[in-house]
């Protein structure tokens, strides 16, 4: 009973709440390549469950919100450029950056540029395996190789946004250098998925 | 009726301008600075250009007054539409008491009401002395003139418009009894005449409270207790003062009050203030915790409606019981509340949507220790109110004041509540409980009906505690009593409870939650015997309803009630009189996935006359929009330690416009005297859902909002 | 200091960079067609143009916006606004007004994109405005009135 809840929260894309994350070193002593690199995707998958993630990487409808990932309230759709609707973009609300709400608690997260990941690239309800199987896939993950991959998970400010989310909102679990470092050795061990 | 002839006045002014139904002659007040006008004591002003502008005593807050009472003037002047113009009339309860209340205000859908007479009469008035003028100055006898769509003419050939006449008529004597129209010959009564206030309000001139900007004008936010009741301990200001463009803080007995020179920064500081507040007095229960209190006073319910054997439920061979649940609830117009005020050499000016003030007037001079005279409220457009600026107890009045008196020095002030202070601030539709129980005979028929309710009282307490009879407040119950069905034995009861959480009528008051009782109720317990819901209702309809079957077979005849089936879609009924006028309401719903999706409303209303049948349109479409968001969405719930849960819009939805469903209304033809059109739409559309929602899905409703279902 | 063109004119200003664009706009510059409703962009009423886009003013610090260009209602100019107003009048779309700018600048925004949009379409732009007054029959219509308005 407990193992197989345990299972279902590793396995499939429900959001993942305040979990440490593990560095590349903890995963040294599994001495297979292959195992060794399926356990570390398992550990950024902490990240990319984690409401501040899977709320932009619907599969379905208009991106949800907040840390119980509710429906987005104005009601927003994914729209053709993956941007809202016309007349009501997601730029309609959101800035180039981290907003506070004046004379009330809370704050608007924003970023440059501020968008849904593509369909191709959803993970809400997918397991790990799925999300890396696409994660690899060039076809869907908008034609990156590894290595752009590594730069994407690293460097990329919208991914950064996650462990800087502004008030009001739980961070992504353990930082972006973390995850970027989990992503190198990751890949360096064979970019193996979790079955 | 007594008409008087302003001259003096009217000499200095381009056009003339007539006085009405004054009970004494008006005088400026003895020793009155110049600087403040005179009051226009007088309802309409006739400009050289030909523009009719009518002085409109009640205050426009989106439900068509301006329009109204313009229509009822134009009407009996036969002007044409296009002259006609609205601006409110300043405080003045002599002038501009509104004959319902005796006094100034605007309330209880009544502003078409009182004024159907007088607003005619005074523009009967001006229609013979512009006549007069002009057979003085053609030479010909009045009676040989006509006048249509604003044009006075003469089979002579001489025509001209009001404006050339304008300075004579105001020469002359008021006629005392005008006669009225047939309404047989009535042109706009009952026309297409549009909004006098539309293109305004679609390129952003319509001028608000917040649109004020006096010269040194400071803004000011209050921090308000965060639990009803609880005063200022200490605060430490120190922070807030730091704040660029803060310039003072004040404590006042609202709170503690944040003057800036801009609204970020009066915002900013008070984000900045260290207050300790002392809440031993304060409402420290949860809003479940209030309900159980409110089922234990329920055994305390006072009898306010009794007829019949008293033992006819013992006697019934089935009894039906049911408790229904009403949260409180926010009126969160669109415009929070805000007010202006400049103190100024012993005189104050306000500016602000004021909806009564014969009570905010002499608030505000109280508290300044001031004359009546020195006090003077321009009433501006108020961007919705839905009873939140119709206060008992002028607190947003004595708020206003109390900010100027504390600053300790003339100047002008505006007052902004947020929209936090707005949800949080109180003030709300009261959390209500009903118990029902009726009972049926071996052949399904109502023998028996007992409703006992429980809520706190909105008048007691408050200026206006004086229409409570016997400790009586029959806005906690309206709408139970006073059935139009014959439900055998009735016996009707309330129980008040007391809080500190302040209450406040909330768009057709009592009817919010009685018309959902009763309706929902019997809608049961027809389905228990057997009966339609519509026929059963028109079954048991008492001969005096007519009315009330007039709309409810209307309702039925354009949703095509009988027979009307579709898939995945049910239909339910209800039918409410409330504040005069009777409408009854079919609505369409379908599973929105936990919640009613409701598609299509038909919704029959019987106002008496239609003075203006698309602003009446209009009030049902949004009564029911306004209604619907609450079925589904509202509730103002406290914490466990008496803190409002909810803050802004995240949390206390509003319905948008994807949730709005397709409206549909007739207007029944009628010649009784009109009734108000801006509540009554609301009442039956929550019963109206709630039974399509049982129809669909077998479940009965017992509380709102629907959103509960979800938790 | 902020540099900013609104409604066609350029100007500096000295404020706090965080005081949202919408306070700016109403206590510094007057243009007081844009409306404060809720503050946290839930509500829509201050709607304005940024750079040719709708935006929610009262989330917008000016300091985010430097040298942007910002059209409120009073600036607005062209055959759509002109074909929304006069929809909207005609319509009798507003009841007490307060949300209105917003519901037609947000309008506007949508037929300057697609000059006949669908009720779905329609609801889509138009979600972020609330209207207590529930004026949203009427809106809808009166978008649809302006869309065959400027199909000429």
């Amino acid at each position: 009973m407990r193992l197989s809840f345990l299972a279902a929260a590793v396995l499939a894309a429900a959001p993942a709440l305040a979990q440490d994350l593990r560095g590349p070193d903890a995963f040294a002593d599994i001495a297979d390549d292959s195992a060794r690199s399926a356990a570390l995707f398992a550990e950024m998958g902490k990240v990319l469950t984690h409401p501040r993630c899977l709320n932009c990487h619907p599969v379905e409808g208009g991106p949800t919100q907040g840390d119980r990932m509710q429906a987005h309230n104005p009601p927003v759709i994914r729209g053709e450029a993956d941007f809202g609707a016309v007349g009501m973009n997601c730029t309609t609300c959101h800035g180039s950056r981290n907003v506070s709400f004046t004379g009330s608690p809370g704050s608007i997260p924003g970023h440059e540029p501020w968008a849904l990941a593509p369909i191709s690239m959803g993970w809400v309800g997918r397991s790990l395996g799925e999300i890396c199987a696409q994660m690899k896939d060039p076809e869907r993950n908008g034609g990156k190789t590894l290595e752009q991959l590594h730069e994407h998970n690293a460097e990329d400010g919208l991914v950064g946004w996650g462990w800087d989310p502004g008030e009001g909102r739980e961070p992504a679990p353990g930082s972006q250098k973390i995850f970027g470092e989990l992503t190198r050795a990751w890949i360096d061990s064979g970019a193996a998925c979790p079955s | 009726m007594t008409l008087l002839s302003r001259r003096r006045f009217l000499a200095t002014t381009a056009g003339f301008t007539l006085a009405l139904v004054l009970p004494t002659p008006f005088a400026r007040a003895q020793g009155a600075p110049p600087d403040l006008p005179a009051t226009p004591n007088a309802f309409i002003r006739v400009g050289a250009d030909d523009t009719v502008t009518v002085i409109i005593k009640h205050l426009e807050m989106g439900q068509g007054p301006y329009t109204g009472l313009a229509t009822l003037v134009a009407e009996e002047m036969d002007a044409d539409w296009s002259q006609m113009r609205a601006e409110a009339a300043p405080a003045d309860d002599t002038l501009y008491k509104n004959l319902a209340f005796g006094a100034q205000g605007t309330g209880g859908s009544t502003a078409i009401a009182n004024s159907y007479i007088q607003m005619r009469k005074a523009g009967a008035a001006a229609r013979a002395m512009l006549v007069e003028a002009a057979a003085e100055e053609w030479g010909v006898p009045a009676s040989e003139i006509t006048v249509r769509a604003g044009r006075l003419s003469h089979p002579g050939g001489r025509e001209a418009g009001f404006g050339a006449f304008a300075a004579a008529a105001a020469e002359r004597a008021v006629p005392q009894d005008p006669p009225l129209k047939d309404p047989s010959q009535f042109v706009l009564i009952g026309g297409q005449g549009k909004r006098l206030d539309s293109a305004a309000k679609s390129d952003g001139t319509a001028e608000f409270t917040l649109d004020i900007y006096r010269e040194g004008m400071l803004t000011v936010v209050v921090a308000h207790p965060p639990a009803f009741g609880a005063t200022v301990a200490s605060y430490d200001d120190a922070g807030a003062l730091k704040v660029k463009g803060v310039e003072m803080v004040r404590q006042i007995p609202e709170g503690i009050a944040v003057y800036a020179r801009n609204t970020f920064a009066a915002i900013k500081g008070r984000d900045a203030l260290e207050i300790r507040w002392d809440e031993s007095r304060a409402e420290r229960r949860s809003s479940s915790a209030m309900l159980e209190d409110m089922a234990r006073a329920l055994a305390e319910a006072r009898v306010v409606e009794e007829s019949g054997d008293r033992g006819a439920l013992g006697g019934a061979a089935e009894v039906l019981e049911a408790d229904y649940r009403f949260p409180y609830l926010a009126h969160a117009p669109m415009e929070p509340l805000d007010a202006v005020i400049e103190v100024k050499e012993g005189r104050a000016e306000l500016w602000y949507g004021c909806q009564f003030p014969s009570i905010d007037r002499p608030t505000v001079a109280e508290t300044l220790g001031l004359p009546m005279d020195a006090v003077r409220i321009n009433v501006l457009l108020a961007g919705g109110s839905f009873g939140r600026r119709a206060q008992g107890n002028g607190h947003l009045a004595a708020e206003i004041a109390h900010i100027a008196q504390a600053a300790g020095r003339d100047g002008a002030f505006k007052l902004l509540w947020t929209r936090e202070d707005d949800l949080k601030g109180g003030y709300y539709r009261p959390m209500t409980l009903h118990r029902l129980r009726a009972g049926l005979d071996s052949d399904g028929r109502i023998v028996g009906w007992e409703n006992a309710v429980a809520n706190q009282s909105i008048m007691a307490g408050t200026a206006l505690e004086a229409f409570m009879q016997d400790g009586l407040d029959p806005s906690s119950y309206e709408g139970s009593n006073d059935l139009p069905y014959d439900v055998g034995a009735r016996r009707i009861s309330w129980a008040r409870v007391e809080s500190p959480v302040p209450v406040l009528w909330w768009r057709s008051v009592g009817h919010t939650h009685t018309a959902f009782a009763v309706e929902v109720f019997l809608d049961e317990v027809l389905e228990r015997a057997g009966k339609d819901p519509v026929q059963g209702r028109l079954e048991l309809m008492t001969p005096e309803a007519g009315r009330y079957r007039g709309v409810l077979e209307k309702v039925a005849e354009i949703a095509g009630w009988q027979g009307r089936t579709r898939a995945g879609r049910a239909y339910g009924v209800a039918v409410a009189k409330s504040f005069g006028t009777y409408v009854a309401q079919i609505v369409e719903v379908e599973n929105g996935g936990a919640l009613p999706k409701v598609t299509q409303v038909w919704c029959a209303v019987d106002c008496g006359v239609a003075v203006n049948p698309d602003v009446i349109r209009a009030q049902m479409e949004g009564g029911i929009g306004y209604a619907l968001s609450a079925a589904l969405y509202s509730a103002i719930t406290l914490d466990g330690e008496g803190r409002v849960q909810q803050s802004n819009f995240d949390d206390y939805r509003l319905l948008r416009i994807h949730e709005m469903p397709q409206v549909h209304v007739a207007i029944l033809p009628s010649t009784e005297p009109p009734t108000g059109v801006g509540e009554p739409g609301v009442p039956p559309l929550a019963p109206a859902v709630a039974n399509a929602w049982r129809a669909l899905t077998g479940q009965p409703v017992r509380q709102l909002p629907f959103a509960q279902l979800l938790s | 200091m902020i540099h900013l063109t609104v409604n066609g004119r350029e100007m500096s200003l000295d404020v706090d960079p965080d005081t949202p664009l919408l306070w700016v706009l109403r206590d510094e510059l007057r243009l007081t067609g844009t409306k404060f409703g809720c503050g946290v962009a839930q509500c829509g009423a201050c709607t304005v143009m940024l750079d040719g886009m709708p935006r929610r003013s009262c989330v917008t610090p000016v300091g985010m916006i430097d040298n942007a260009s910002v059209t409120t209602i009073e600036g607005m100019e062209g055959p759509e606004i002109s074909a929304v107003q006069a929809a909207w009048a005609a319509s009798d779309v507003p009841q007490c007004g307060w949300c209105q700018s917003g519901q037609v600048m947000s309008a506007t925004a949508l037929l300057r994109q697609i000059p006949k949009p669908t009720d779905e379409e329609i609801d889509h732009a138009m979600g972020g405005n609330l209207c207590r007054c529930a004026t949203y029959v009427r809106i809808r219509q009166a978008i649809h009135d302006a869309a065959r308005t400027l199909e000429g």
